[in-house]
């Protein structure tokens, strides 16, 4: 199939000096760059034109012809040139046939009907040839509420069938995938999927077959849709054809409370929603984000959610095995902090920590002058694209707060050493389990005191003398820096269970009870920003509000690479396919 | 005896004395073989040598005086096709011979392939040295597997005798040909399928703009597609000169067309006349024999089943300025139609591929049109709407008013699903599947009223 590469504007980043072009939307004469589909200047002019197989990160196919609208262009005199109007603007020519605003680039004196009879007759008849075939599966169809064919058939649809005839049968319930379930008969062989395989996960698996009505999209032979970022091809499928065997018959979407977070899978950060009800999360999706992640995540990373609601979440705090309040709990790790030499304690943070609680262990370092403290690297291979080469989520802002040592993890094997020898007795476990960083279960059992903050049980919350519950990323807000230097933002989706408590109140209050003095302790998380601001110097002028949903790229003098992560180019151009910008003869 | 000679021919073995046989010259002697030797017996590579010793601008500029148009279905001005070309552009350049001829009611390529493949070699070496290609390919659709293996024979030969591979004639110049064997699509003869499909992919038509062939063509490189008779007549513009060559035809409609004619008439066959030099009443009656004993005629499909049905006894109205600037209008009968590219689109239809197809008053037009419609329906590659869903809808409307359970909505819906397919498709296929449709239904309304007479009540609503 053959398609135009994304907009060059969308491509270009925002830096370059793009010129601008005139055109007419609907009468108004407006600016855009050099560049700009035709679809894209339009939604920008507030003129929404319904489509289909367009996506703006794939090339574009032009097929489903949702996006028809009339387009004219300056009429021309003898001597070639645009004949002008009493306001200077050229005189326009237009243009019998329709033409797809998706694939179209605006041109000098462009101009374009998105509302007129001629292009409502176009989009109803679309909509009429996309239903005759469609089965009437919406009341047991997932993508129901979020369905571009329902959308759009209340809106531009005739609302009435002339269709007497039988409908074409075609697969159903197809397994195609790890994840993937296909109803091939509520397809609307946009191609959007096979565009996504090819295009950004370059994994070529999804292809039509069969011609005409009867075309039916399926995987090529002994291939599966089994690609790690399979899910993408659900989120961007228009209707319910491409199902997510996770989320299937789970939840009617419009149920959902939708929440902006991010992935905490990796040091990408991918942008998220967290689709919830009540205290459940029901699915992830993908947020899009060209600073970052694009349209795009990773599946394993979407569907690592379900371990937020396992039935064996820790749910009170306990003191030697007993179950017990905040209150004893906090006072007796205080009790215990401070009644040992600050030489015999050690800190064994997590980069999973969000940006203020890693602030607010570093306060408890200092106020105790604690000298051991790292946080547990995560190396990976990465995998190229959206998967960074560091499982940790905040790295960057375990480095900024000072909880990491430099390089991250250079101390680890020192407070190893040290517990085995004696030289520590004291270990707090804040969100990691310490026998994975060499640690024996003797080896904890004979620790004097072994502090663990977490959210489920592992070999240390049982040697634990404290255990501290406390909250899983999508029950709390809070802030993480990515492996290229974006601030990003947390936030809460669902309560925690039980007597689980956000994680830097946690902390908040082990400070307090450790009598930090009042001045430089935050009560509120206001304060917390405040005072990380102050102290912290690329945070300076910042706080939560100000990161925004998109993030805010912080100056990090370490980083090699700052800014969009290498993959995240919007859409790869495909091969072969010519740039825009230079395709006229 | 051959393969080619194997079938049974749709030619007269002499010509009728308003026949004007170039392209058909050759291949409608008896004894004529498709191999070299017999060619070269008949002149054969002639024009290339002379080509050769010509510069390539002064073949393009040739072309464009001869009025050549396009032999595959749009008609197209050939030289204004290759003018798009620059050669200087340092791009690689394709040319690419659309043998692909699946257009219902079209039968003249086949033939020139079959018996006659070195004209063609001699057309595409002629046009390659012109055009700055290097590299050419002729598709050939599946359903002519002999054909592929002749012209691959000839290609062989050809380039044994050094009129085509490297340093062509002693020449700097060198070309390769290669055939390249379709899957049995009809899509596949519209020129952007085609160039996906000799690309190794799904045969879906490219959205124009921006993929014009003559921009982003074959590995999106310019790419110039001919028909294949197209490509045989740039050898007899050279040999007759592109004065003589366009005096044959008309101003707008140079040298000679093959008209094909098959359908309910005494003498079906295919017939190479002067462009422009019949009426469809001189192509039926003189030409052609008349109507089969006892009928009358009824419809005539004049450019392949795409072009718009032509009813015997319609009016064709044109409007002309006078010298003093008023209007005159006139009246023409359809028989007296001249049977050119502009006079068949002054009367609202196309001269196409010329496959003329004729009906009689034996024939119901909504048998007629449901016999397109289910062609379309199969063949319509699904890529964009209303196409890929109006198509079956048409087809699925003739077929129940066919089996007797038509509705008084039926010609309207039909109406209408074609006027929502025509114009808004990625590719001419939604004209040219449309176009039935609306002609037939426009023009024959007591066919299908006939038929559409069943109360809704029969029929349960989807
Ligand atoms: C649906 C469709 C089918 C076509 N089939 C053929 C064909 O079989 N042979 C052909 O030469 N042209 C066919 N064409 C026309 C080609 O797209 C193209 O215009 C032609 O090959 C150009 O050659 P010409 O300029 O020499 O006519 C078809 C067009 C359409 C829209
Ligand atoms: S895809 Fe949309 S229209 Fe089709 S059944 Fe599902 S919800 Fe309904
Ligand atoms: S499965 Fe969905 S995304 Fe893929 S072609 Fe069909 S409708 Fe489009
Ligand atoms: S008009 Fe028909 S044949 Fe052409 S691209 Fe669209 S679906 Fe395919
Ligand atoms: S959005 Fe599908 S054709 Fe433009």
């Amino acid at each position: 199939m053959s398609a135009i590469a994304p907009s060059a504007a969308l491509a270009s980043s925002p830096t370059t000096e793009i010129p601008l072009i005139n055109i007419q939307i609907d009468g108004q004469w407006m600016q855009f760059p050099k560049g700009t589909r035709l679809i894209e200047a339009c939604k920008k002019a507030g003129k929404f034109i319904p489509h289909y197989c367009y996506h703006p990160k794939l090339s574009s196919p032009g097929n489903c012809r949702m996006c028809l609208v009339e387009i004219g262009t300056p009429k021309l005199g003898p001597d070639r040139k645009p004949l002008l109007d009493s306001e200077g603007h050229p005189l326009i020519a237009w243009n019998p046939r329709p033409a797809i605003s998706c694939a179209t680039e605006i041109s000098e004196g462009l101009a374009v009907r998105t509302d007129s009879p001629l292009v409502r007759e176009c989009r109803n008849a679309v909509m009429e040839f996309l239903l005759i075939n469609h089965p009437l599966d919406c009341p047991i169809c997932d993508q129901a509420g979020e369905c571009r064919l329902q959308e759009f058939s209340v809106e531009f649809g005739k609302g009435e069938s002339r269709f007497l005839e039988e409908k074409v049968k075609k697969p159903k319930q197809v397994d195609i995938g790890r994840h993937i379930i296909l109803d091939d008969e509520r397809c609307i062989l946009c191609s959007r999927c096979i565009r996504f395989m090819q295009e950004i996960a370059k994994e070529d698996v999804l292809g039509f077959v069969k011609r005409g009505s009867y075309t039916t999209l399926t995987v090529y032979p002994g291939k599966r849709l089994d690609n790690n970022y399979s899910l993408n091809t659900v989120d961007i499928c228009p209707v319910g054809a491409l199902t997510s065997k996770d989320f299937r018959f789970k939840m009617r979407v419009w149920f959902l409370k939708e929440t902006k977070s991010i992935d905490v899978n990796c040091g990408t950060g991918c942008n998220i929603l967290i689709g919830s009800r009540e205290n459940t999360i029901y699915r992830i999706t993908p947020r899009e984000n060209d600073f970052v992640n694009s349209c795009w995540m990773p599946d394993s990373h979407r569907l690592n959610f379900h371990y937020l609601m396992r039935e064996d979440r820790l749910k009170s705090p306990k003191v030697n095995g007993l179950d017990t309040t905040w209150k004893s709990a906090i006072s007796e790790a205080s009790h215990l902090l401070s009644s040992h030499p600050s030489s015999k304690i050690a800190i064994l943070a997590s980069a999973r920590s969000t940006l203020e609680e890693l602030f607010l262990i570093k306060l408890i370092i200092e106020l105790l002058g604690i000298q051991q403290h790292d946080i547990l690297p995560r190396p990976q291979s990465g995998d190229g694209f959206l998967i960074a080469p560091d499982g940790n989520p905040n790295t960057n802002g375990a480095r900024l707060t000072g909880v990491a040592a430099n390089p991250p993890g250079a101390q680890l094997e020192k407070i190893v050493t040290a517990i085995r020898n004696g030289s520590v007795s004291g270990l707090l476990s804040l969100g990691e389990d310490p026998t994975k960083i060499g640690l024996t279960d003797q080896e904890l059992q004979k620790l004097n005191f072994l502090i663990v903050l977490d959210i489920l049980p592992n070999r240390s919350t049982a040697a634990a003398t404290i255990v501290l519950p406390a909250c899983g990323f999508a029950e709390k807000r809070g802030s993480m820096i990515n492996l290229y230097g974006r601030l990003q933002r947390l936030n809460k989706a669902i309560s925690p269970p039980g007597n689980a408590r956000d994680d830097w109140e946690i902390y908040r209050d082990l400070l307090f009870s450790l009598n930090s003095p009042s001045t430089t302790t935050p009560r509120t998380f206001e304060e917390l920003w405040k005072l990380m601001a102050a102290k912290l110097p690329p945070l300076a002028g910042l706080n939560f509000g100000k990161i925004g949903d998109l993030g805010f790229q912080l100056d990090l003098p370490w980083l090699e690479h700052k800014g969009p992560p290498p993959h995240s180019a919007p859409a790869p151009i495909p091969p072969k396919m010519p740039q825009n910008g230079n395709k006229s003869p | 005896m051959s393969a080619n000679n194997s079938f049974p021919t749709p030619f007269s073995p002499t010509p009728h004395p308003l026949e004007r046989r170039i392209i058909f010259a050759n291949l409608t002697k008896p004894d004529y073989k498709p191999d070299l030797i017999t060619y070269l017996a008949h002149g054969g590579y002639n024009e290339l040598r002379k080509a050769l010793t010509l510069k390539p601008s002064e073949i393009v500029a040739a072309v464009k005086a001869s009025n050549l148009r396009g032999r595959g279905g749009a008609a197209f001005p050939t030289g204004v096709k290759w003018g798009f070309i620059n050669p200087n552009d340092g791009k690689s350049h394709y040319l690419v011979v659309n043998g692909d001829e699946s257009e219902p009611g079209t039968f003249k390529d086949r033939y020139i392939l079959h018996r006659d493949p070195h004209q063609l070699l001699e057309g595409i070496a002629i046009s390659a040295y012109a055009l700055d290609v290097h590299l050419a390919y002729i598709y050939i659709r599946c359903e002519f597997p002999h054909a592929a293996r002749i012209v691959s024979n000839a290609i062989a030969e050809a380039r044994a005798a050094g009129f085509l591979g490297p340093n062509i004639l002693g020449s700097s110049f060198s070309l390769d040909v290669f055939v390249h064997q379709g899957a049995g699509a009809y899509i596949c003869g519209e020129e952007t399928s085609l160039l996906e499909s000799l690309e190794g992919k799904r045969p879906y038509p490219r959205i124009k703009p921006p993929y014009f062939p003559a921009v982003y063509g074959l590995y999106m490189q310019p790419t110039v597609v001919n028909n294949v008779e197209t490509i045989c007549h740039i050898k007899h513009i050279l040999r007759l000169g592109p004065e003589e060559y366009a005096k044959m035809g008309t101003p707008g409609d140079g040298g000679t067309r093959t008209l094909c004619v098959s359908g309910d008439v005494q003498k079906p066959g295919a017939y190479e006349l002067p462009a422009g030099s019949v009426t469809l009443r001189q192509l039926l009656y003189d030409i052609c024999g008349g109507p089969r004993p006892g009928r009358t005629f009824k419809a005539v499909i004049p450019g392949g089943s795409s072009a718009k049905v032509l009813r015997i006894g319609e009016k064709i109205i044109t409007k002309s300025k006078n010298s003093d600037g008023s209007l005159s209008e006139k009246q023409t009968d359809i028989l007296d139609v001249i049977m050119d590219a502009s006079n068949l689109a002054a009367a609202g239809t196309m001269i196409g591929s010329g496959g003329v197809i004729v009906l009689d008053d034996s024939r119901n037009m909504l048998w007629a049109l449901n016999n397109l419609n289910l062609f379309y329906a199969h063949e319509s590659c699904g890529q964009c709407t209303p196409c890929r869903e109006g198509s079956l809808w048409m087809a699925k409307i003739t077929s129940r008013m066919l089996s007797g359970k038509g509705v008084p909505s039926d010609p309207r819906t039909l109406l209408s699903v074609a006027n929502n397919i025509a114009g808004r498709t990625i590719c001419a296929f939604g004209e040219a599947c449309s176009w039935p449709t609306q002609s037939f239904v426009e023009k024959f309304p007591e066919d299908f009223e006939a038929a559409a007479s069943n109360p809704i009540t029969t029929l349960t609503a989807a």
